[in-house]
C-alpha cells in the first residue's frame, strides 16, 4: 500500500494544508495560562442560549464559521464537515451541521475527537475526495458534567484525580492547496501541512474509576506514539513539540514513566513533550484537580496555541495526540473498564 | 453540655462519612443510602436511641437520624397493629419528606443551575 | 506496557495497573478534610439544637419543634442549592454538610434544577428523585420491614 507505513501510520503524500482555524473557549479557560491564544472567549458560558447544549453547538458553529472565513472561503466551498463532541448522538455536532448545511459526517472519539477528525479530513483531502474539509470538536463543562457525572449544583467533593471538562471548541479547515489570498501579513505566516497520521488502537488497562481518566488513557497515548515512531522511523528528536490530548497531571506523569520504560527517557523527550490537559488551567488557582479534559481541551490548544506558534515559525514539526476515554454513561454501572484510545497527527511547516 | 454532645456526636458521624468519601469509591448518594439504612438497623436493635438521648439534634440531624425516625415510627406503629407498622415509618418522617419534595420543587422552578462561581 | 499479549490474567493486570496509577495520584488531604467535616457537621447540629430549644421555649412540644427544625434545615439547604452556594459549601465542608439532612435536601433539588429544560413533568418532577430516590426507597423499605418484624415478634408474645 503506497500511502501506509508500517501497521498503523498513514502518509499524506499530497500534503493537505491547514488553511484556517479557530478556537472558542469558555470563561474559565479564557482566564487560564493560554488566554492570549484563543480567538473567542465567552463572557458567559451559556453564550446567550437557553440550554447548555445549545451553547456548545453555538461554540462549535462559531469556531467552524470563523475557521472557514480565515481560510478565505465560504460555507459553500466546503466539501465535508467532520466534527464530534461528547454528547449522546453527537448532539452539538449534528445540530451545528443542521444550521450550516455542509455535507456532514459525525465522529465520536471521546476526547480524541480532534485528531480523529483532522486525520479523517486529511484522508478526504489527500485522497481527492474533498477540496476543502472542515474538522473540529467541542465540549462543554455543563453538558458533559450532567451526562457523565453529577448535576452541577449537587454537593460533592471531587477527588484529586478528577479532571475538569473544558468548555471549549476548536475547528480547522484542511485544504488541498494553500490559500494565498489572505497572506497580507509580513513576514507571511508559515503554512502548516499534515504529513502523517497514526490511527490508534484501543488499549484497556482495566481501570474502572471514571475519576482516573488520565491514567486510563496514558497507555493508549504511549502505545500510539511508540507505534508512530516505529512506523515512520522517526524519533522524539525529530519533533519540536509533542502534545498529548488531555491526560492531565496524573496521566502525564504516567505517560512519562511509560516512555522511560520504553527506552525514551525524559531527557530525550526533553522539553518537547507536554499535555494539553495540564496547559489549559492554572493548577492551584482554579481547583481543577487532575487538569483539563474533554474534546475541546486539545482542540482549542491545537487551533489556538499550537497553530499560532507554528505559523510564527516557533515550531517546525509537531506531533499531536488527542486521547479519549471511551466510556459510556452506562458502562461504569455495568462494571465495565474504561477503554482508552489515541490518534496521532504529524504537522509540519514549510 | 447538651450542645457539646451535639457538636461531638454530629461531628463524628460526619467524619465517618468523610472517611468513606475519601478512602472508598462510594459516591455521595450511596453514602446517604448506607447511612439511612444503618440508622434503621441500629434503631431496630434499640442502639441508636441512647445516642439520641445523649446528643439530641447531634444524632437526629445527620442521615442516620432520618433512618432512626423511620425505624422508630415503624416500631411504635407495630405496637398498635400491622397497618400502623406499615404506615408508621413514613408518618413519623412526613414533615421532612414533604418539605423536601414541595420546597425542592419550588426551588427547582425558581432558580437555574450556574456554571461557575 | 498494558497490552493483552503478556499472558497475565486480565484481572491481575488491571489490579496491578490500578496500583501503579495510584502511585501517581495525590492523596486527598485526609486529616484536613475530616477536621472540616467534623467542625461543619458539629456546628450544623448545634444550630439545629439551638433552634429546637428556642422553639420549645416558645411553647412548642418536642415533636413539633423537631419537625419544624428539620423542615427549616431542608428549606435552607435547598435555597442555598438554588442560589448556587451549596456546592461551594460542600467543597469546603465535605461530609459535614452531605451527611446531615441538608445533603439529602440538596440531592433532591440539584438534578431537578439541572433537568428543568427537559420539561416540568419528567424533567423537574422525575429528576427530583433521581439521586434522593434510593435514600427514600431503602430507608422506607427497611423501616417497614423492621416494623412488620416487630409486629410479628410482638404478636408472638
Amino acid at each position: 500500500m503506497k500511502n501506509k507505513l508500517g501497521k498503523q501510520t498513514l502518509v499524506f503524500r499530497n500534503k493537505p494544508v491547514i488553511t484556517g482555524e479557530c478556537a472558542v473557549v469558555g470563561t474559565r479557560e479564557g482566564s487560564g495560562p493560554m488566554k492570549e491564544y484563543f480567538d473567542v472567549i465567552l463572557d458567559d458560558d451559556t453564550y446567550g442560549e437557553k440550554t447548555w447544549e445549545k451553547a456548545e453547538s453555538m461554540m462549535l458553529k462559531n469556531a467552524i464559521l470563523t475557521a472557514i472565513r480565515k481560510a478565505g472561503l465560504e460555507k459553500s466551498n466546503i466539501d465535508v464537515m467532520l466534527t464530534g463532541d461528547l454528547l449522546n448522538q453527537l448532539m452539538s455536532s449534528s445540530f451545528t451541521a443542521r444550521d450550516v448545511s455542509i455535507p456532514f459526517i459525525g465522529l465520536y472519539g471521546a476526547c480524541s475527537t480532534m485528531t480523529q477528525s483532522m486525520l479523517m479530513a486529511s484522508v478526504f483531502v489527500d485522497g481527492g475526495f474533498a477540496e476543502h474539509a472542515v474538522c473540529g470538536a467541542s465540549s462543554h463543562y455543563c453538558t458533559a458534567e450532567r451526562q457523565f457525572r453529577m448535576p452541577l449544583e449537587h454537593g460533592n467533593q471531587r477527588p484529586p484525580s478528577a479532571q475538569w471538562t473544558a468548555t471549549a471548541s476548536g475547528a480547522a479547515v484542511i485544504s488541498r492547496q494553500p490559500c494565498t489570498a489572505n497572506n497580507i501579513l509580513i513576514p507571511a505566516p508559515k503554512e502548516i501541512f499534515v504529513t502523517y497520521a497514526t490511527i490508534g488502537k484501543i488499549i484497556d488497562t482495566g481501570m474502572k474509576d471514571a475519576n482516573q481518566m488520565g491514567a486510563a488513557m496514558a497507555p493508549a497515548a504511549v502505545d500510539t506514539i511508540l507505534n508512530h515512531f516505529e512506523d515512520t522511523g522517526m524519533t522524539p528528536a525529530d519533533y519540536d513539540v509533542i502534545l498529548t490530548g488531555d491526560l492531565g497531571y496524573i496521566g502525564k506523569e504516567i505517560a512519562l514513566d511509560l516512555f522511560a520504560d520504553a527506552g525514551i527517557d525524559s531527557a530525550k523527550l526533553g522539553v518537547r513533550y507536554d499535555d494539553c490537559g495540564t496547559m489549559l488551567y492554572y493548577r492551584e488557582k482554579e481547583d481543577v484537580h487532575g487538569g483539563g479534559s474533554g474534546c475541546g481541551c486539545s482542540a482549542s490548544i491545537y487551533t489556538g496555541y499550537l497553530f499560532r506558534k507554528m505559523r510564527a515559525g516557533e515550531f517546525k514539526r509537531a506531533l499531536i495526540v488527542s486521547t479519549g476515554a471511551m466510556l459510556s454513561t452506562i458502562s461504569p454501572f455495568q462494571g465495565e473498564s474504561i477503554p482508552g484510545i489515541a490518534h496521532a497527527v504529524t504537522l509540519e511547516t514549510s | 453540655m447538651d450542645y457539646a454532645y451535639a457538636f461531638v456526636i454530629g461531628g463524628l458521624i460526619c467524619t465517618i462519612g468523610q472517611i468513606l468519601l475519601d478512602t472508598t469509591k462510594l459516591t455521595a448518594p450511596r453514602i446517604l443510602v448506607i447511612f439511612v439504612v444503618a440508622g434503621v438497623i441500629l434503631q431496630a436493635f434499640h442502639l441508636y436511641q441512647p445516642l439520641v438521648d445523649l446528643a439530641g439534634n447531634g444524632a437526629t440531624l445527620p442521615l442516620p437520624g432520618f433512618g432512626y425516625s423511620l425505624a422508630k415510627g415503624a416500631m411504635e406503629g407495630a405496637e398498635k397493629g400491622l397497618l400502623d407498622a406499615v404506615t408508621g415509618a413514613v408518618e413519623s418522617t412526613a414533615a421532612g419528606v414533604t418539605a423536601a419534595i414541595v420546597f425542592g420543587y419550588l426551588v427547582a422552578i425558581l432558580f437555574n443551575p450556574k456554571s461557575l462561581r | 506496557m498494558a497490552d493483552n499479549t503478556t499472558g497475565v490474567p486480565k484481572k491481575e493486570m488491571a489490579k496491578a495497573y490500578e496500583k501503579y496509577a495510584k502511585s501517581f495520584t495525590p492523596k486527598p488531604t485526609y486529616v484536613a478534610n475530616c477536621v472540616r467535616a467534623f467542625i461543619a457537621g458539629g456546628l450544623l447540629c448545634i444550630l439545629a439544637m439551638f433552634l429546637q430549644n428556642k422553639l420549645m421555649a416558645m411553647g412548642q412540644n418536642e415533636k413539633d419543634a423537631a419537625a419544624i427544625v428539620t423542615i427549616a434545615m431542608i428549606c435552607a439547604a435547598q435555597l442555598l442549592t438554588g442560589i448556587g452556594l451549596f456546592d461551594s459549601l460542600t467543597k469546603m465542608a465535605g461530609a459535614g454538610v452531605i451527611v446531615p439532612i441538608t445533603g439529602f435536601a440538596n440531592s433532591m433539588v440539584a438534578p431537578a434544577l439541572e433537568y428543568k429544560k427537559e420539561g416540568l413533568v419528567l424533567g423537574v418532577g422525575g429528576k427530583l428523585f433521581s439521586l434522593a430516590g434510593p435514600v427514600l426507597v431503602y430507608g422506607i423499605s427497611s423501616a417497614v420491614a423492621v416494623g412488620i418484624l416487630y409486629w410479628l415478634i410482638g404478636g408472638a408474645k
